[in-house]
């Protein structure tokens, strides 16, 4: 593999030439300690990319580790709060993972390639606490970070694009399902599965060979106006798709100094994933009791009116702050302007005539707006392509 | 259908103790335990012919009083010796006697004398508070109920009714070491050792090392609310196991000796009963275990069966010991120089200086043996002579100081670091190898194959503040609960500690009951 070059202060991530060559805003972030794009040339543009056409997105620096041994589906099982045992072989799952006291630790997806082999991808770096876990397991685990590069390429053109590069019958591959090709000599997996809430797929593969990939990729792509996305434009893709982030919208329990700082699956909507019917998962007994005594918290997305995002803002109640926005995004294909917000409220009571308390800045003037809030009880944002089987054709 | 209301793991006193208190209260209870005879570290073993040896454990000391009585021990068989004086050896044979609040000897300065009846009575004032946290269970912080509140408050007062001068004192010394606090009192070096001898055995600290005033004080303690000092069992610490056996038989316990468990069941998410090593499942609807932590939740349950946070927490709980046990088989009763013979039937210590105790303690950090070590002796026969044959005498040490497990292994150096003892004993008891028929050391290591205690400590897990009180065993686990519901912890893992106390096992049981958790 090629290492990344360790005399930066920043990491590099396997395709950043080819994404170097292209970032012609030259607009930069961090993430996991890599040098990553904000922007390429127009965060609209390219969140329009995942809409309409194909965008690819670096994924290389995400948190990966390999699971093996008699346990490692045991071992799963214990940590995440889902049922592992219903993720087949060559499937992957979403799954959420709580300490004992059933505070949100991360969540990832658990891509199983066999019986007793398993890849987590976490987005927070998770090796001290899989190795607690692990205590009393027969499991190895091996951080694979570097030695996997992944791209997301996510899209209604995503499928063609990806068949066009040697990925046969892509299209039979069902949502969360895992397919392997061999690209220039070396294994390539495809997962369908992405952060945008469209068609789309991630690809894992080997990292010395991430730039041929990639320059094909783009090369094959470019009838199909294949773009780089950058993580402005995910983001505004995964907020509309609904999907919860790390960090913004829940503190990582091991990062939370202060108490009360941290949030529960149960209180972040995400009690689906949460499976009682397990025996024993870490933070059972807590959620358990939280889930007799109910949450003081929740987690709601809203319709949020107007066309002013909601960004940081506080959530009122009848003139009460009950809560804040933790992710906001005027979302243009839904045409809604989302926000999520976490707010002090119990389940089950009202949560009409919530309003939001949105600050704007126009030429250096400040304005605010109280825009009602209309919770709403899915994504909008949720295109059919993303479910069929055959993926339809472009 | 369960066939047991509660399973008690261990027949240890604390584990006999829980299964009283639950039977008296009306509930089914069957005791488990692996050797052949009830009373765990409260148990006797036949040394030689017609020589009977405490095996494990050597005073009584900290026994609970309202336990005897509860469970009417004397009436199933519990005589106790007199309290016995500590006689500190000195090299120049100008040795200290400690009786009660006061101390004597040759050498002794009027101002030590004086320093040791105030330093006493302080003592006995801050272990009387300490008592208080000890007969209940311990309070949480962070959760809000009455119960917890009203023990804080209580200690509060009770922190205030110590006066202005002595909570200053106690808030000053609470956690620092046992080193500099003697040193502020006294002058006599052997006088310093001999009371820091207390705050270190059974432990692997130091008179230098943090905890060592929490450990003093909660040997103190432990002696208010029990036998005022250390005593003997007529008839061996063994009959203390006996009649804790058959009160709990009387109660309608069942005990089933020779039964080791070899696993903690779950059934769906909470404990359901045991596996005994023979394969044989028995159900119950709590499981009481007087097992240590580690072993209880470790090797009996299974890092697997719990939540990872809590195998993370077993796994830093620090459970070592430096403390052995030798026994000697004597012809005749030894001479030791300086000592009346009248009075070789006290409790002899062998401590020289603090100093030359923190130089002992350094080489067990690192798996090595060092060349001296301290002594905590009973010549038990004189006060019983039933325990040998007439003539014959048998004499047991709390040897302070070995490592649990040296570098050599212990098979390699045994007899050598026997010859090693028998020679510093020599020192002070000129003949006395001579007399010795029969010689047996239990390591840390024997101890805890003998016992099953990990790391061969007494107190089933190092006496710290970080792992006493509402944090013993370790957070999460606190209140005689588990972290997995069913399983409760009656041994000295769990609040007050160990010793032969018997609190731990009468706090649980008494929680348990509380708590509804059988109703």
């Amino acid at each position: 593999m090629t290492s990344p070059d360790r005399n930066l202060m920043l990491l590099t991530t396997p395709f950043h030439r080819c994404i170097a060559d292209v970032c012609e805003l030259n607009d930069w972030g961090v993430w996991m300690g890599y040098t990553t794009p904000n922007a390429y040339f127009d965060v609209e543009l390219e969140y329009f990319a995942i809409r309409s056409t194909t965008g690819v997105f670096d994924l290389s620096p995400i948190n990966k580790y390999r699971i093996t041994g008699p346990d490692a589906e045991a071992f799963l099982n214990r940590m995440v709060t889902r049922d592992v045992s219903k993720i087949g072989v060559n499937r992957v799952g979403y799954a959420v993972w709580c300490n004992d006291a059933g505070e949100m630790l991360d969540d990832g997806t658990i891509f199983r390639f066999g019986q007793n082999e398993f890849r987590l991808c976490s987005y927070q770096r998770a090796d001290e606490w899989l190795a607690w876990c692990a205590l009393g397991f027969d499991v190895v685990i091996e951080n694979e970070s570097d030695d996997v590069a992944a791209l997301a390429v996510q899209g209604p053109t995503s499928c063609t694009v990806l068949t066009l590069l040697g990925c046969t019958d892509l299209n039979q591959l069902k949502p969360f399902g895992i397919a392997h090709y061999e690209f220039d000599g070396v294994p390539l997996a495809v997962s369908r599965t992405g952060f945008t809430g469209d068609l789309g797929y991630e690809i894992w593969i080997a990292p010395e060979k991430a730039e041929v990939f990639w320059d094909r990729l783009f090369e094959v792509g470019k009838d199909y106006l294949i773009k780089p996305i950058g993580s402005y434009a995910l983001n505004i893709a995964r907020i509309e798709a609904g999907f919860l982030q790390a960090r913004v919208d829940f503190v990582p329990a091991e990062e939370a100094v202060r108490p009360g700082r941290t949030r529960t699956p149960l209180e972040l909507g995400l009690a689906w994933q949460v499976d009682f019917a397990k025996p024993l998962f870490n933070g059972r007994e807590a959620l358990l009791r939280q889930k007799e005594t109910g949450c003081t918290y929740r987690f709601v997305l809203l319709d949020v009116e107007g066309n002013k995002p909601a960004h940081h803002s506080f959530i009122l109640k009848n003139g009460k702050t009950i809560g804040t926005v933790t992710s906001a995004a005027w979302c243009p294909t839904a045409k809604t302007n989302l926000a999520f917000a976490q707010i002090q409220m119990p389940h089950g009571e009202s949560t009409d005539a919530l309003v939001a308390e949105i600050y704007y800045q126009r030429e250096l003037h400040w304005t605010k707006v109280l825009a009602p809030c209309k919770v709403i009880d899915a994504p909008l944002f949720n295109p059919a392509r993303r479910r069929q089987t055959p993926a339809p054709p472009h | 259908m369960t066939d047991y209301d509660a399973i008690v793991i261990g027949a240890g006193h604390n584990g006999l103790i829980a299964a009283c208190y639950l039977a008296k209260a009306g509930h089914k209870v069957l005791v488990l335990e692996g050797r052949e005879l009830p009373g765990g570290c409260a148990s006797n073993r036949e040394l030689a012919a017609g020589v009977t040896v405490s095996d494990c454990a050597q005073w009584l000391g900290q026994f609970d009083r309202d336990i005897i009585k509860d469970l009417k021990l004397v009436e199933h068989g519990l005589a106790l010796g007199e309290v016995k004086r500590t006689v500190a050896l000195q090299t120049d044979g100008k040795h200290l006697v400690f009786d009660g609040n006061s101390v004597s000897g040759a050498e002794l300065s009027g101002e030590d004398r004086d320093a040791y009846r105030r330093f006493t009575r302080q003592m006995n004032a801050f272990a009387g508070l300490v008592q208080k946290l000890y007969r209940q269970r311990p309070p949480k912080l962070v959760d809000s109920n009455w119960r917890d509140r009203w023990t804080l408050i209580r200690l509060g007062l009770g922190l205030k009714l110590l006066g202005r001068e002595n909570m200053r004192d106690l808030m000053r010394v609470a956690l620092i070491n046992i080193y500099d606090v003697l040193n502020e009192h006294f002058n006599h070096a052997g006088l310093k050792a001999a009371v820091a001898l207390d705050a270190v055995t059974g432990s692997t600290m130091g008179p230098r090392s943090p905890n060592t005033v929490f450990h003093y004080l909660h040997r103190k303690a432990g002696d208010r609310q029990g036998q005022e000092g250390p005593r003997q069992v007529l008839g061996g610490l063994g009959a203390l196991g006996e009649s804790l056996a058959r009160a709990a038989r009387s109660q309608g316990v069942t005990i089933r000796l020779g039964s080791p468990v070899a696993a903690i069941v779950k059934d769906h998410d909470r404990v359901a009963g045991v596996a005994l090593a023979t394969g044989e499942q028995i159900a119950s609807r709590i499981v009481l275990s007087s097992a240590d932590p580690t072993t209880t939740f470790k090797k009996l349950l299974g890092y697997r069966h719990m939540e990872a946070g809590m195998a993370r927490r077993v796994e830093h709980y620090r459970t070592r010991s430096g403390t052995a046990k030798l026994h000697l088989v004597l012809s005749e009763l030894p001479a030791f120089s300086g000592v009346a013979t009248a009075e070789l039937s006290q409790r002899l210590i062998i401590a020289p200086s603090m100093d030359d105790m923190e130089a002992m303690l350094n080489p067990i950090k690192y798996g090595e043996v060092g060349d001296q070590q301290l002594f905590d002796i009973s010549i038990a026969s004189i006060e019983d002579p039933s325990l040998a044959p007439a003539g014959q005498h048998v004499m047991t040490a709390l040897v302070h100081y070995l490592p649990h497990s040296p570098k050599e292994g212990w098979e390699a150096i045994r007899s050598q670091v026997v010859a090693q003892l028998l020679n510093q004993l020599e020192a002070y008891a000129p003949g006395l190898k001579s007399l010795v028929t029969q010689v047996e050391l239990l390591t840390p290591a024997d101890i805890e194959a003998s016992y099953g205690i990990t790391g061969g400590n007494w107190h089933h897990g190092e006496l710290s503040i970080d792992q006493a009180l509402m944090m013993r065993p370790f957070p999460g686990s606190t209140q005689y609960q588990s972290a997995v519901p069913g399983l409760f912890l009656c041994g000295a893992g769990a609040h007050p500690g160990g010793g032969l106390m018997g609190l731990a096992g009468r706090n649980a049981a008494q929680e348990i009951l509380r708590q509804g958790a059988l109703s």
